[in-house]
């Protein structure tokens, strides 16, 4: 069995919730998506098939809704509010990203839901949890990124360029800390047999995502500026961004600091036959030779260390000026220096490790008679699989076969 | 009261932020995280112990600001796993620990005896969690990474940034963040398939894969309608297109790198924008719905951006909430630490009495819980803090015997 097979999770259809419910789908959950009449409004985001937009076209919505069944509740009528009850009588979890108050006005928060269900885990979401009156004030991604720290150390050297966002990125931590919430709660619910509600802040989230820039503040108060494409720093840091010989970046990481590093990337420029195009090769062959520990302390002060860190830099360009962009990563990475490839999000798709691991996975749209082939597991339990069970539902596909179950008083679907 | 997960222990070999994140939120649940370190080398696997900042810049093993901040609420022993006895030790507490965790590179439990074969031997139900950049398995299961390494490869770095200029990427290791959820994630799934099952098993973690998996709607753009994310103007990542909006994006204000976040999701929030901002161009046919402000863009960007410019970041967030659009400043650390009431109230900043570096304030959760919420009753471990108490309290070694192990360098 899966992780999560026979459990419950209820879904009020919100861009804010949609991913955690897959989480929970994809480790094998019933989830139960539930719509407005009249569907979610993301359900007409783009990208859409073929590029054409039309029902149950929106790739976006395919993504974050699979492995769920679909219904339609009304929650502004008192027989949708009913059905809604009645579903919630069946459910372990209930994921939601409403406003603040609307669940309250509907007579539909958690101390009405708990006399419904007692052992209910109830999740919300709000840019600033239920208790801040800024979580009633419009807000996107965006803003809540802004606002949480991320952009600030993300960018460019050039400070005239503005601080840069990780789209969708606020959306997604947020929900990954409604997912380690559920599961936390769940755990305590299966030795105390006790539900609860549960308050997820999405700027906290953001805000407690930014490593050094709040660390660095909290411990210290200093300040990280953000620099391109490397760690934002109190002090001004070397590039790691190289530019490769097909117009590709790479990332050349750490630059190497060992004796076996230093010797190991030496042969390399052997083999490649570039040796004799680098300067600095004598002082690699000293670094590679180096007796004692290699001090970085010394950097700056002591003329050789100097020297030969600075070689292994030179040496890293000269390689990488020469070579493509994933042929420089795979050849440090040989040479056991950490190196990366700056990928695109398809190019990383395509690539052999990734798909020997079978993060590709098809997924069959009966509705368009096309096998899709999806984004694959962020974890591999081996004891436990996960698994894409079914195609984003069209709007209240499911209307029939859920409220049927639970008329007939039938158990979960999955258990 | 009693943590959502104080009935579990975990044997925690992690370090640096993509192992330690993980069972600092475990910790902070009540769950008994025991952080194992190497005595010979002082704990500097993790490359954080000992490392900046530094609270009054005092330097000292015990005196890592990053390594406070990602192991509150942990305890610490020390164990040199060259030597036979403290082997012996690690035996005895994965018998009665229910996860054991690591972010080493692939093979380095196995090099000392611990693999997942022999860990199952020794306890059938363990739950043992590896993570590191490209997984156990697979053709990379050799290489190494750091954060950036993870976004560079698995396409994060890529969509960060402006067009016609490289990589902006992220200004620090969001994936050791985001590797660390993960990692969380995946030990409370395990532990709940046994909870439910009895049943334990190994979780091998990649992060490559747990960053990929954060592309979806553009992975399946590429697999459905074969378009690449690497394409002319493309990334724009101050733009959104998953639902298109315009104006959106980033905008310098008046101030030392002072700059607002501004968001009109529909004609709604641009109308009231527009009245707000009260000057000619806004009426320009150009802008006159979201079609044409999409295929404005640019100079739309540039409008605004003249607007915003003489103004103070704060004003403009006040004049657009009153307003009702989306809005917020960019933010420096200290003003959404210190000075904002929202990060205040949310109780988002805790401090933790550490033994050596007293009181020190660290990242709390983001998450309140009605009946189990989180607590750091105690700060980052010192070097072997805990090797008395939990070696007395869980193993049942004497205090005398303790100290023996400590003189003849096994703890």
């Amino acid at each position: 069995m899966t992780a999560l097979t026979g459990l419950r999770v209820v879904e009020l259809a919100s861009e804010r919730v949609a991913f955690a419910a897959k989480l929970l789908g994809d480790m094998g959950a019933d989830v139960i998506l539930v719509e407005p009449p009249g569907g979610d409004p993301a359900r007409a985001y783009p990208p859409f098939l073929d590029d054409e937009p039309g029902e149950n076209r929106s790739l976006w919505w395919w993504h974050y809704n699979t492995s769920k069944r679909g219904v339609v509740v009304g929650l502004d009528s008192e027989g949708g509010r009913d059905r809604f009850r009645r579903l919630i009588a069946s459910a372990d979890i209930l994921l939601e990203a409403e406003p603040r108050q609307r669940l309250a006005e509907l007579g539909l928060d958690y101390d009405d839901l708990r006399e419904i269900r007692p052992d209910l885990i109830h999740v919300a979401i709000t840019p600033y949890g239920r208790n801040d009156a800024l979580s009633d004030l419009p807000a996107t991604d965006l803003t809540i990124m802004a606002a949480s720290g991320p952009p600030w150390s993300c960018g460019y050297d050039d400070h005239s360029l503005p601080p840069i966002r990780g789209p969708m990125q606020a959306l997604h931590t947020a929900q990954h800390f409604a997912m380690m919430s559920a599961l936390t709660a769940l755990l305590h619910r299966g030795v105390a047999g006790q539900g609860q509600f549960i308050d997820v802040s999405m700027t906290a989230a953001s805000n407690v995502t930014t490593e050094a820039a709040s660390y660095s503040w909290l411990v210290a108060q200093q300040t990280v500026q953000r620099q391109t494409g490397r760690h934002a720093s109190t002090r001004p840091s070397g590039e790691t961004q190289q530019l490769c010989a097909d117009g590709r970046y790479a990332n050349t990481g750490v630059p190497p600091r060992a004796p076996r590093e230093f010797a190991a990337l030496l042969a390399w420029l052997g083999e490649l036959g570039f040796k004799k195009d680098l300067p600095e090769a004598v002082f690699l062959e000293m670094g590679a030779n180096w007796e004692g520990p290699f001090e970085l302390a010394k950097l700056g002060s002591d003329d050789e260390i100097t020297a030969i860190f600075g070689a292994g830099r030179e040496a890293l360009k000269l390689i990488a000026s020469r070579l493509s962009a994933q042929d420089f990563f795979l050849g440090c990475q040989r040479a056991g220096l950490a190196v990366g490839v700056v990928n695109s999000p398809e190019e990383a798709f395509e690539d052999e490790h990734f798909k020997a691991r079978g993060f590709q996975v098809p997924v069959h749209h009966d509705d368009f008679d096309r096998t899709v082939t999806y984004p694959g597991a962020p974890y591999a339990l081996r004891g436990s699989p996960w698994a894409i069970s079914r195609r984003a539902p069209h709007l209240g596909e499911h209307d029939d076969e859920v409220f049927g179950e639970i008329e007939r008083g039938e158990g979960l679907a999955g258990a | 009261m009693t943590g959502a997960l104080s009935t579990f222990r975990i044997c925690d070999f992690t370090g640096q932020l993509a192992g330690a994140g993980a069972t600092k939120w475990l910790a902070a649940f009540g769950a008994e995280v025991i952080r194992i370190e190497d005595p010979v080398r002082q704990g500097r696997w993790d490359i954080l112990r000992g490392g900046p900042p530094y609270k009054n810049g005092e330097r000292g093993l015990d005196r890592g600001g990053a390594f406070n901040n990602h192991n509150a609420g942990k305890y610490g022993i020390t164990l040199n796993l060259r030597d036979e006895r403290a082997k012996d030790i690690l035996v005895r507490l994965i018998e009665i620990s229910d996860v054991v965790s690591e972010n080493f590179a692939k093979g380095v439990l196995e090099r000392w005896g611990f693999g997942y074969e022999r860990m199952r031997e020794i306890r059938p139900d363990i739950i043992y969690v590896s993570n590191c950049g490209f997984g156990h398995v697979g053709p990379y299961s050799d290489f190494k990474t750091w954060g950036p390494i993870v976004q560079a490869v698995s396409g994060l770095t890529f969509t960060n940034g402006l067009p016609d200029h490289e990589p902006a990427g992220w200004g620090y290791s969001y994936m050791d963040h985001t590797g660390g959820y993960y990692m969380a994630m995946a030990i409370l799934l395990a532990l709940v398939h046994r909870q439910r099952t009895g049943e334990g098993q190994w979780v091998d973690l990649a992060c490559t894969e747990s960053a990929l998996s954060l592309h979806g709607p553009a992975l399946l753009d590429w697999t459905v309608n074969g378009r690449p994310s690497r394409r002319a103007g493309n990334p724009h990542s101050n733009r959104n297109a998953w639902p298109p909006m315009a104006p959106h994006g980033i905008y310098s204000c008046m101030g030392d790198d002072d700059w607002v976040a501004i968001a009109c999701r529909d004609e709604g929030d641009w109308q009231r924008l527009a009245g707000v901002i009260d000057e000619a161009w806004c009426g320009n046919d150009a802008y006159a719905s979201l079609d044409a402000r999409l295929a404005s863009q640019d100079a739309l960007d540039v409008d605004l951006g003249r607007w915003t410019a003489p103004r103070a970041k704060y004003d403009i967030q006040a004049q657009l909430r009153e307003a009702g659009v989306p809005v917020a400043a960019v933010q420096k650390p200290r003003e959404r630490i210190d000075l904002d009431p929202s990060t205040e109230g949310f109780g988002l900043w805790p401090t933790v009495a550490h033994t050596v570096m007293g009181d020190v304030r660290v990242d709390g959760q983001p998450a309140h819980f009605s009946e189990t919420d989180w607590e750091y009753p105690r700060a980052g471990p010192c070097l072997g803090e805990h090797n008395e108490e939990v070696l007395t309290r869980l193993l049942g070694f004497t205090s005398d015997e303790v100290a023996n192990l400590a003189q003849e360098g096994v703890t």
